[in-house]
């Protein structure tokens, strides 16, 4: 994976000195809180509900044992013992003293991390396939392109104060892993017919209040102009994005207010003067970049394993995914057991999959939109060591892609833009199907939950999602059917009126039950929605 | 400091509200006018932006222009650093004055921009703001002052 | 009654207002009448507490009850992590909070 340069290494430890006036300048009261606010955000520090929170970059979600253990040792040493993995592949903490907050970075720094652009009206950490560099159907690791993108992300003196915040997402295979087409610029990489790399621009997807699908803006930009052209999309969107209202002014709602035609025909002339400005990173530090990302040195083996233990097979089965090399799969740790908090991990946790990760995946891990941990690069011999490991520490929930694999935002237990609690319903969800059983049955199934509008639990995107709000002061539940965040990515649609906590829940079985009855041959829940629309779950949710 | 920064007047010493500037010719003495103005009067050499117009607009006109102010009326509001850079690479060669709610952590951005003036609506304190001019020593992207970026010096 | 509460400055901490002071539990706040804008005011340019905010609440048998859920689960902590609540605030019980 990626490692920093003296100059890499310089610029994180210079803005956490930055950091360290900025703060200090807060207290001694040379800044207000105002003009603090975006200066702490853009260095990911907020002010929740109970403390300050701070959200650390996790770049493409990648890091490596020593990265994931100082995380813990953190969560240890200034937190209260653990942390929160994010929807964007970052980790947050929940417990933070603004006094310590310069000398967190400077821990993070020393193992080449930061919290740089994890929030603020700037260009986010770049996201990216949790599978690259080990699926077997990617076209090439996308990671590559994803940290030249964060090379020049950083610090961009031109878009620090954009109109709203901005998410970039970079894969390489048709399988859509990232939710690509639900952010700001959604890049895949692809070939063109004459056999070249290049990538397909997609811009203006996004969740939130307005949920909106990316239109694809370019099918091809040569890699040699991969910069220019971002930069191209993003100063027409400064440029022109609104500022009148905030809930109005991420970049979808230029794109879809200009239309998709006339912000491509703006981005084409700003790309073609952006060209002759020569503002394009040298093509060799793409060539520079790609062998951190080289393939580790992978060893035939054996591409069986013994299943006799049923707990094991079912693991097997659910947890890991087919990699690119027969003798290895990737390997899913769930941060989701029965009737837990979707994407805690204790400080415990943290140096254990560490250690796992050093001594069972080439010293890799990746943080999944989904909250989840993966070792990108298990051998398949090993799988029954790693297993027994993570089972003694409350790793081992069988449930990728299943029911009880929620995502869940914070909620109203954390966040304070909240307005429901979310955490409470994944977990009496999860508790419910462990307790029915009827997890294994029901297959890929996936709910997500968002504890506002603001849809961090991408409820959009579920095949069953529950938004939180706020009915005259108390927590209510609306239901929603039908997303998608992958490849045949779609919106889901809100199914009536919403239901208190312990209707949303009874909901879900309701709707889960009508799948059960009606589902044909291989149909996910999903499926079966699209086929029959949302007349029979409707009535079997209200018609009583 | 950088060697681009050794150029710089002392800082406080410039006239007017001018807090800060990086040039040393003789600043425009007179008042500027709006974009709009600007575009119909043809004697008119020093022009004020504000964050809706389009500084393309005054791109026939840079010849005869000694002075275009960017007005911060907040500085959340970032449309400035992308007309000062259009502005710059167009060619304007002329004083590029960032006005208006100018606060030292954004100093180093629009320095990079093209910004070569600054008139904060407060006066900034001088040691603060030499820091910020200093910025992180070196930089990820190209921009309007043509410093050679951290993927260029590696490729030297 | 009309309560102010906001975070420590320097530690994030959950505070209210108690006549005097800024307190960690909600049950010392005190009801400050139409007074809460100018107390405010002057305790946050003091530097006394961030982004401060008055509410209304009301005097219970358990002491004092914000109306709203939000500052009650800001009052006693996370209710999935009853094991780090306000110590101060745990008289109420978590039914309190919902």
């Amino acid at each position: 994976m990626y490692q920093y340069d003296q100059y890499d290494q310089a610029m994180v430890d210079a803005r956490v000195e930055e950091f360290r006036d900025q703060a200090q300048r807060r207290l001694d009261g040379k800044l207000t809180e105002d003009q603090f606010k975006p200066l702490r955000l853009m260095n990911g520090l907020y002010l929740q509900l109970h403390a300050y929170m701070l959200r650390v970059a996790i770049p493409y979600g990648t890091l490596n044992s020593r990265q994931m253990t100082a995380l813990g040792d953190i969560a240890d040493k200034y937190d209260r013992g653990y942390g929160h993995f994010t929807t964007r592949q970052n980790l947050q903490y929940n417990w933070i003293k603004l006094e310590d907050a310069a000398d967190i970075l400077a821990d993070l720094s020393k193992v080449e991390m930061h919290a740089i652009q994890t929030s603020g009206n700037c260009i986010r950490n770049i996201s990216s396939d949790h599978f690259a560099g080990a699926a077997h159907d990617e076209l090439i690791d996308p990671r590559p392109y994803a940290e030249l993108l964060r090379q020049w992300s950083s610090f961009h003196p031109e878009f620090t104060y954009l109109p709203r915040k901005f998410k970039i997402a970079v894969i390489a295979a048709e399988t859509d892993r990232a939710a690509m087409r639900l952010h700001d610029i959604g890049i895949q990489i692809v070939k063109n017919e004459a056999g070249e790399v290049g990538a397909s621009f997609y811009v203006g997807g996004g969740m939130g209040r307005t949920p909106m699908i990316a239109p694809q803006i370019r099918e091809f930009v040569p890699l040699d102009q991969l910069v220019t052209y971002a930069e191209a999309c993003l100063r027409v969107y400064n440029r022109y994005g609104r500022r009148d209202n905030k809930y109005k002014a991420r970049i979808k709602i230029l794109v879809h207010e200009m239309g998709a035609e006339e912000y491509t025909r703006q981005v084409e002339e700003e790309f073609a003067h952006l060209l002759e400005q020569g503002v394009e990173p040298p093509l060799a530090e793409l060539e520079r970049i790609k062998p951190f990302f080289a393939d580790p040195a992978f060893e035939d083996g054996p591409k069986s394993i013994d299943r006799s233990d049923p707990d094991f097979a079912l693991w097997v089965d659910r947890n890991t995914v087919r990699h690119k090399h027969d003798s290895y799969v990737s390997a899913v740790i769930s941060l989701k057991p029965v009737g837990g908090i979707p994407g805690d991990a204790t400080g415990d946790q943290m140096r254990l999959m560490a250690k796992l990760a050093k001594q069972y995946s080439f010293d890799e891990l990746r943080v999944m939109h989904t909250q989840n941990i993966v070792l990108p690069h298990v051998k398949i011999a090993d799988l029954h060591a790693l297993w027994t490991e993570l089972e003694a520490a409350d790793l081992g929930a069988p449930n990728l892609d299943t029911i009880e694999d929620i995502i869940a935002c914070p909620g109203l237990d954390y966040c304070a833009l909240a307005n429901a609690r979310s955490i409470p319903l994944a977990q009496r969800i999860s508790e419910n199907f462990a307790k029915n059983g009827r997890t294994e049955e029901l297959g890929q199934l996936k709910l997500k939950i968002s504890g506002c509008i603001n849809a961090c639990g991408h409820h959009h995107a579920g095949h069953i999602g529950i938004l939180g709000v706020d009915k005259k002061g108390t927590e209510n539940y609306q239901l929603s059917l039908g997303g998608s965040e992958a490849e045949d990515v779609s919106l889901a649609k809100i199914t009536g009126p919403g239901f208190d906590e312990d209707g949303v829940i009874k909901a879900v079985e309701t709707v889960t039950d009508v799948y059960l009855e009606t589902r044909e041959d291989g149909e996910r829940f999903l499926d079966t929605y699209r086929r029959i629309g949302m007349t029979p779950f409707k009535e079997a949710l209200y018609d009583k | 400091m950088t060697s681009e920064n050794l150029h710089s007047q002392d800082l406080g010493a410039s006239p007017d509200e001018v807090q800060f500037r990086f040039r040393n010719d003789e600043p425009a003495d007179h008042g500027t006018v709006t974009v709009d103005a600007c575009c119909d009067q043809t004697n008119a050499t020093a022009v004020r932006i504000e964050p809706g117009d389009d500084a393309r607009v005054l791109l026939p006109f840079l010849d005869r222009l000694a002075l275009v102010e960017v007005n911060f009326p907040t500085f959340g509001d970032g449309r400035g650093y992308s007309a000062a850079r259009i502005l710059r690479e167009a060619g304007y060669k002329g004083e590029l004055r960032a006005v208006g709610d100018v606060l030292i952590d954004q100093l180093s951005h629009m320095r990079r921009c093209g910004f070569d003036a600054f008139a904060p609506d407060k006066p900034l304190d001088e040691e603060d703001a030499r820091r910020a001019f200093e910025g992180f020593g070196n930089v990820n992207q190209s921009a309007a002052d043509a410093r050679r970026t951290i993927a260029e010096l590696r490729h030297e | 009654m009309n309560i102010l509460t906001g975070n420590d400055l320097k530690t994030g901490e959950v505070v209210w207002w108690d006549g005097q002071n800024w307190s960690l539990s909600v049950h010392d706040a005190v009801d400050v009448g139409d007074m809460g804008e100018q107390i405010l005011a002057a305790e946050e340019a003091a530097r006394r507490v961030n982004v401060p905010y008055a509410l209304v609440a009301s005097r219970t048998e358990e002491g004092v009850r914000p109306a709203h859920i939000k500052d009650r689960v800001r009052a006693l902590g996370p209710t999935v992590r009853r094991d780090l609540a306000v110590p101060t605030a745990s008289k109420t019980g978590w039914d309190w909070v919902i």
